[in-house]
């Protein structure tokens, strides 16, 4: 270990005073970093390939040796489609809360420092956003442009953009009327520098706790859509995806319904309770 | 006497405050035909009580935000316009001072790498020098290396300041602009921080435009100060004499509120009328509300600012050239 | 005051404005609509007149115009699958998603204001606790998820209640179920909030302080307060009513709005989709405009501070 990340961690733990942690927040943690793993690496770890089918071992109950949770209709492996659902689940939401925080994140700076007309511009597009429901908005997309993920990735990248656009140019504003950002600015900064060396920074706090109200939004969003059989689609499959398949099977297969479910909940209760723990923790202003 | 750095001639500058959304827009003139010359190595005082229109003054000598009428020249050259090129790369010759230096300062960087920024961005040094630099610069303001190594938040507020003022100095600037370095201090740091002030602009031959409102720190170090009233220059002259013999009311009023030893506090001028609000201006002199001497025409006539001997300079129709000043 | 209310309108017109852009953009965006309406097997002839009968090869700012004016006398196209006005369509199944949404309002109300105040007024009893974890799974189980949950329980287990379609009240039950409970759990969590920042205000303990009774207090001071944000939440939530109702009425066959809106989307009947968006946003805007002038009522200083914003 170098001494420069020797620092970095002791810097972090004075920050965040690690004995500290409740218990939940630890199991959200660890659960997240489980989910991060296995979207990593769902391709390896699985133990049958995701379309792959065991026809003599079609609706499956979980708990048998060869399928430990089941299988469904065509004998897929629930385990094997699970994994790889999670990873296309968390992929889209990582992607679409990267695409939002950018996308919020720019246009709030850009209002903030040009102001005027292009401030109202941003303004009234992201009151427009927060009073449409994006449901509704999402649904009009998809039926004029039809699907794809890349597409998918996009529209949801489009979800909660304009809570960080208000954030962002909120705190610019305030940092630019009076503080650092003017007294960097006079100093012969160019706005760049100002921008991202000073006053993101500054705000990164806000916009982290942010990005973790607004992903399991996601999650929730990409997992309807798919279950309405409106989001991802066949033969890829996503949790929702997997959801809205199990539900033709609810009497006699509960279980290729039940998997995906309890991972979705439990998914974006671990989210919420890490985003409520870091809002205490580093933005207790944020509501 | 040295040639002027800095020629201010009758700058303007107006704001349109709404009260409201579609409330009518009030003209406020923050600044009204103000001219001003600093010379090379001196220091102007200006003073002035809130909404007197010396930190606009100040932001517009600066070049922070341009004038609506009237020009601003630096060494003899016409200002760049804000946010350009060439205004960025003029901001190493002239640097600020601000009143709250824990604002003026980044919290989460280090103040080492705060006081090595402008030189990072004007592109000065080796990054060898340039650290050198930060610790030349850090020992000048009275602190040691070690400070550099230390956030904002964990210094006091006078060696903030010295941190500001370090990070302003590192360019070698001709002209610094102070808006209220010391109001914000402890009245125990403040002296100090001035005397810093004044052994580093005769040390360095710096030119300073010294705004306060705190008439013994502007006596204390200024050679010239100029008096603002709502956005005008009432009264201009060198600092000793003017302090000694103020001629305008208005100034009168403030040097006598001003405690000084050797003084009684009975001779102590109290204004009358409501403070001054740059949205209602009075018409003619914008003081005559207020003023103990007020006469009619005082209502009616804005006074020009002219020479009554000396380097002395008022705008008051009550003083006017030699023959006032003796009987006064 | 009227200015409050003309800013209001305004607003409300505006965002009209902003979702037909929208529509229009995405329309044009998304294709030529003369092969989308007509598909592309359709005669060049046929599509050469279409193109001329819907302006399509004017400029584009007269067919934003045009779109304009149409939406405005109530053209909104036919339904691409059985050549019906798509407003028809819409409109005939509007009393099928009330009859969900409606009584679903009324239990969340019911349920989620009283259990979010009881919280507020025992913060840290066993009661707020079980309030607080209720909300946060209410948050957390999308509702699809809990539909079939429900299903699972009390149509597969317990046969009890029916598990699809629109036969009898019964058939009701579950999706009412599903729309109330997530949106009870929401609303009790907002207004134990809006609450408990209410009674930490001065003027709540200079009441009480006072010696006012905290019943009193409770009900003219600390009640009216919280009403305010709470009322706020609530017309974002009627004008959601449509969009909440998407998944519910899918899990269940339910012929409403929102299923009408799944399989118009998915067979790209593009006449419908915009049909129900525009309802959307009329709803939106609508019960905007109502929370906006009940706040004139419950809050005299917002008139004067509204006017001044």
């Amino acid at each position: 270990m170098t001494d420069a990340t020797l620092k970095d961690a002791k810097a972090f733990s004075r920050r965040f005073s690690l004995p500290a942690i409740p218990v939940s927040v630890a199991l959200a943690v660890t659960w997240i970093v489980a989910m991060l793993l296995i979207a990593a690496f769902a391709e390896k770890i699985a133990p049958y390939g995701f379309t792959q089918l065991d026809l003599r071992n079609r609706l499956a109950a979980p708990g048998n040796a060869a399928h430990w949770l089941g299988t469904d209709e065509l004998g897929r492996d629930v385990l094997s489609r699970l994994l790889v659902s999670i990873r296309i689940s968390l992929l889209i939401a990582f992607g679409a809360t990267a695409i939002s925080a950018v996308v919020g994140t720019v246009l709030g700076f850009l209002a903030a420092h040009f102001r005027g007309a292009i401030e109202q511009l941003v303004l009234m597009l992201s009151d427009f956003q927060a009073s449409m429901p994006f449901l509704i908005m999402a649904l009009a997309v998809l039926a004029f442009f039809g699907n794809s993920l890349p597409l998918l990735v996009g529209l949801m990248g489009l979800f909660g953009w304009e809570r960080y656009a208000r954030i962002a140019r909120g705190l610019a504003i305030s940092a630019n009327a009076q503080g650092y950002a003017a007294a960097v600015r006079q100093l012969g900064a160019t706005p760049s520098r100002i921008y991202l060396r000073h006053i993101l920074p500054n705000i990164a706090s806000t916009l982290i706790v942010s990005t973790t109200l607004v992903f399991p939004e996601v999650i929730l969003m990409e997992s309807g859509l798919s279950f309405l059989g409106l989001g991802v689609q066949p033969p890829m499959t996503s949790l929702g995806n997997m959801v809205g398949y199990g539900r033709e099977y609810l009497t006699r297969a509960p279980w290729i319904m039940l998997a995906p479910a309890t991972t979705i909940v439990v998914t974006t209760l671990a989210v919420s309770v890490i985003g409520d723990w870091l809002r205490d923790r580093l933005d207790p202003t944020l509501q | 006497m040295s040639p002027p750095l800095v020629e201010v001639s009758a700058i303007s500058r107006t704001y349109a405050m709404r009260s409201g959304m579609f409330g009518r827009a009030a003209a406020v003139h923050a600044v009204d035909g103000v001219s001003l010359t600093i010379a090379k190595g001196q220091t102007l005082g200006l003073v002035g009580e809130s909404g007197s229109g010396k930190s606009t003054t100040g932001r517009i000598v600066l070049g922070l935000e341009p004038p609506d009428s009237g020009e601003v020249r630096f060494d003899g050259k016409p200002m760049a316009a804000p946010g350009t090129t060439a205004w960025r790369a003029q901001r190493a010759r002239m640097q600020m001072i601000f009143q709250d230096p824990l604002g003026a300062l980044d919290r989460r960087l280090p103040v080492a790498t705060q006081i090595r920024e402008p030189l990072d961005i004007h592109g000065l040094g080796t990054p060898a020098a340039r650290d050198e630099r930060v610790r030349e610069l850090l020992r000048a303001v009275e602190l040691t290396p070690a400070h550099g190594a230390r956030y904002p938040g964990a210094l006091s507020g006078g060696q903030r300041q010295r941190i500001v003022l370090a990070r302003a100095l590192a360019t070698k600037p001709d002209f610094l602009v102070c808006d209220e370095p010391v109001s914000a201090l402890d009245v125990s740091i403040q002296a100090q921080v001035v005397n810093l002030l004044c052994d580093l602009q005769a040390q360095l031959s710096l030119t300073l435009l010294f705004i306060s409102h705190d008439l013994r720190v502007v006596r204390q170090i200024s050679n010239v100060v100029a008096v603002m009233y709502l956005g005008r220059i009432v009264e201009i002259g060198s600092a000793d004499d003017l302090f000694a013999r103020p001629e305008h009311p208005y100034t009168q009023a403030l040097v006598s509120a001003s405690p000084a030893p050797g003084r009684r506090s009975a001779g102590r001028i109290l204004l009358s009328g409501d403070p001054p609000n740059p949205a209602a201006r009075p018409t003619g002199c914008a003081f005559h509300p207020r003023c103990p001497r007020a006469i009619a025409r005082c209502a009616r006539e804005v006074p020009a600012l002219s020479a009554v001997g000396g380097d002395r300079q008022v705008a008051c129709h009550l003083v006017t050239g030699a023959a006032t000043r003796d009987a006064a | 005051m009227g200015r409050y209310f003309a800013i209001r309108i305004g607003r409300a017109a505006l965002t009209i404005v902003l979702v037909v852009t929208f529509a229009f953009v995405v329309l044009r965006l998304s294709g030529d609509p003369a092969l989308m309406i007509l598909g592309p097997e359709a005669p060049p002839e046929v599509l050469a007149a279409f193109r001329k009968a819907w302006g399509l090869d004017d400029p584009i700012w007269a067919q934003y115009f045009d779109y304009f004016g149409a939406i405005a006398k109530g053209e909104l196209g036919r339904s691409m699958r059985d050549g019906r006005p798509a407003i028809e369509l819409v409109l005939e199944r509007i009393p099928a998603t009330l009859a969900l949404t409606l009584p679903a309002f009324f239990f969340k109300v019911a349920l989620g204001v009283p259990a979010g105040i009881y919280a507020a007024l025992h913060r840290g009893s066993g009661i707020d606790r079980a309030v607080m974890m209720t909300a946060v799974a209410g948050f957390t189980v999308p509702s699809f998820v809990l539909a079939l949950l429900l299903v699972l329980v009390f149509a597969v287990q317990l046969g009890w209640l029916p598990s699809g379609g629109q036969d009898s009240w019964r058939h009701a039950i579950l999706p009412i179920a599903t729309l109330s409970l997530g949106g009870a759990a929401v609303l009790a969590r907002f207004t134990r909030s809006a609450m408990l920042e209410v009674l930490g205000q001065p003027y709540i303990r200079t009441a009480s302080a006072k010696g006012v009774p905290w019943r009193k207090v409770v009900t003219s001071h600390a009640l009216p307060n919280a009403a305010i944000p709470t009322v706020t939440i609530l017309g974002f939530m009627v004008g959601t009513l449509i969009a909440g109702a998407v998944v519910v009425e899918s899990v269940f066959a339910w012929p409403g709005v929102g299923r009408l809106l799944v399989v118009a989307v998915a067979n790209r009947d593009l006449a419908v989709v915009q049909c129900i968006l525009l309802l959307v946003a009329m709803t939106m805007v609508t019960s905007n405009l109502v929370v906006d002038f009940l706040y004139g009522f419950l809050d005299p200083r917002l008139r004067s501070k509204g006017a001044h914003a």
